[in-house]
């Protein structure tokens, strides 16, 4: 499991091993500012990192910077 | 006239026999036993134990209505005031005996009960809430403190006395809140509090955090090509019209939702239900929380085998640790026998 989320202190408080920061808090996966194409490369870049993080190994709580 | 009280045990406090006796049916006797004997000294002559229910904790365990239903008819036998259970210590089986009978006492016959266990014993989660629970040592060295404990808790309630704060009574907070007024605000409370932390002095919080558990990183997926994955959101994305009414705040479900033949989620198929952020941006294109439109497109890639076409999805907005855990534990299980290999949890 990924989690994919903006304000990752909370996800380290609560425990997830593999966290993806994200956008903004009301558009974690996009950027309204942005046009449609430009979003969706934003998107696509995260949920690529995301599945880089599930190919990682780690063995603790690890934050998958850019 | 004394108060009438009732004593639960199990076999091995009974002095039936160890684990041997562990399938023994539950009994009555009158007067008290074992344990009782100190309890009863404890309470006085202000209260009595008047009768002592015996059951093995196999027994119970195994069968846990019946023998419920057993225990409670034998307890009505004797016309109580108050029953107490144990203390089970750091016995799992017993303490959720223990607990389990407390409740069904409080709930069927509506009189106070007092149990005690260790503080790690699987009955305080499980019981806490439904009664009084001692705070015990782990083992039955802990008798002679406990008893006298467990013994006043119980004929405060007896007299109708006002029960005070868990840590003056000596029981296991059971998640009750009652408003008072202090005598300085918030700010100042709380500025003493750090002063006195700075300091390496005790202090006592007003909000004890819950403790969150750490489970260990699961091996990396080798090959992502051959995975199925699959979409989980705290962010409230649901179905137009939120068909399952999902809370805005303080979740109490989560939703189970198909994307079967869905290419992306817009603002015509669906919302978000979360009450915490401006829901704008989220309403506006479902995609920026859950991201369907790039798996489907990493799925046509082959970068992924399959994603899978069903998504989970509940609001993070003062959702209960407990909740969201029972929600986390629920999916997990349906996301395995899918046989999900991988999932993206996104939150908002």
């Amino acid at each position: 499991m990924v989690h994919v989320c903006t304000i990752v202190p909370i996800s380290l408080t609560v425990g997830a091993n593999r966290i993806v920061p994200a956008v903004a808090i009301p558009h974690p996966l996009g950027d309204p500012t942005k046009t449609k194409e430009e979003e969706k490369a934003i998107r696509k870049h995260l949920v690529m990192k995301a599945l880089k993080a599930l190919q990682t190994e780690v063995e603790d709580q690890t934050v998958f910077n850019d | 006239m004394a108060y009438r009280v009732v004593h639960y045990i199990n076999q091995f406090f009974a002095g039936v026999g160890g684990e041997e006796k562990a399938d023994y049916k539950p009994e009555a006797r009158d007067g008290a036993v074992g344990p009782g004997m100190a309890l009863n000294a404890a309470l006085g002559g202000e209260a009595e134990i008047v009768g002592t229910i015996i059951c093995g904790d196999s027994y119970f365990a195994d069968n846990i209505e019946e023998a419920k239903k057993q225990i409670l008819e034998l307890i009505a036998g004797f016309k109580p005031d108050a029953l107490v259970a144990g203390p089970a210590f750091n016995a799992g089986r017993y303490g959720t005996a223990c607990g389990a009978v407390c409740e069904a006492v409080a709930k069927e016959l509506g009189i106070p009960t007092v149990t005690g266990m260790y503080e790690e014993n699987p009955g305080v989660d499980m019981f806490r809430k439904a009664t009084y629970i001692v705070k015990t040592a782990d083992s039955a060295r802990g008798m002679k403190d406990a008893i006298p404990v467990m013994a006043k808790l119980l004929l405060k309630q007896l007299r109708g006395e006002p029960i005070g704060r868990p840590e003056e009574e000596g029981y296991i907070p059971k998640g009750v809140r009652i408003n008072y007024f202090a005598d300085k605000i918030g700010a100042a409370r709380a500025v003493e509090m750090f002063v006195k932390k700075l300091k390496g002095e005790p202090y006592v919080t007003e909000y004890p955090m819950p403790v969150f558990d750490r489970v260990p990183p699961n091996p990396p997926i080798t090959n992502m090509a051959e995975a199925t994955v699959a979409l989980v959101t705290s962010g409230g994305i649901v179905p137009k019209g939120n068909p399952d009414h999902i809370e805005a705040s303080s979740a109490s479900k989560y939703g189970e939702y198909s994307l079967a033949g869905m290419e992306t989620i817009t603002s015509e198929t669906h919302e978000t239900a979360h009450g915490g952020y401006d829901p704008t941006y989220a309403n506006e294109d479902p995609n920026r929380v859950l991201p369907v439109d790039v798996m489907r497109e990493l799925e046509k890639e082959g970068v992924i085998k399959k994603f899978h076409e069903v998504y989970y999805s509940t609001v993070g907005n003062g959702t209960s640790v407990a909740n969201a855990k029972k929600f986390g534990a629920e999916i997990a299980q349906k996301l395995k026998d899918a046989n999900v290999n991988a999932v993206i949890v996104t939150s908002t």
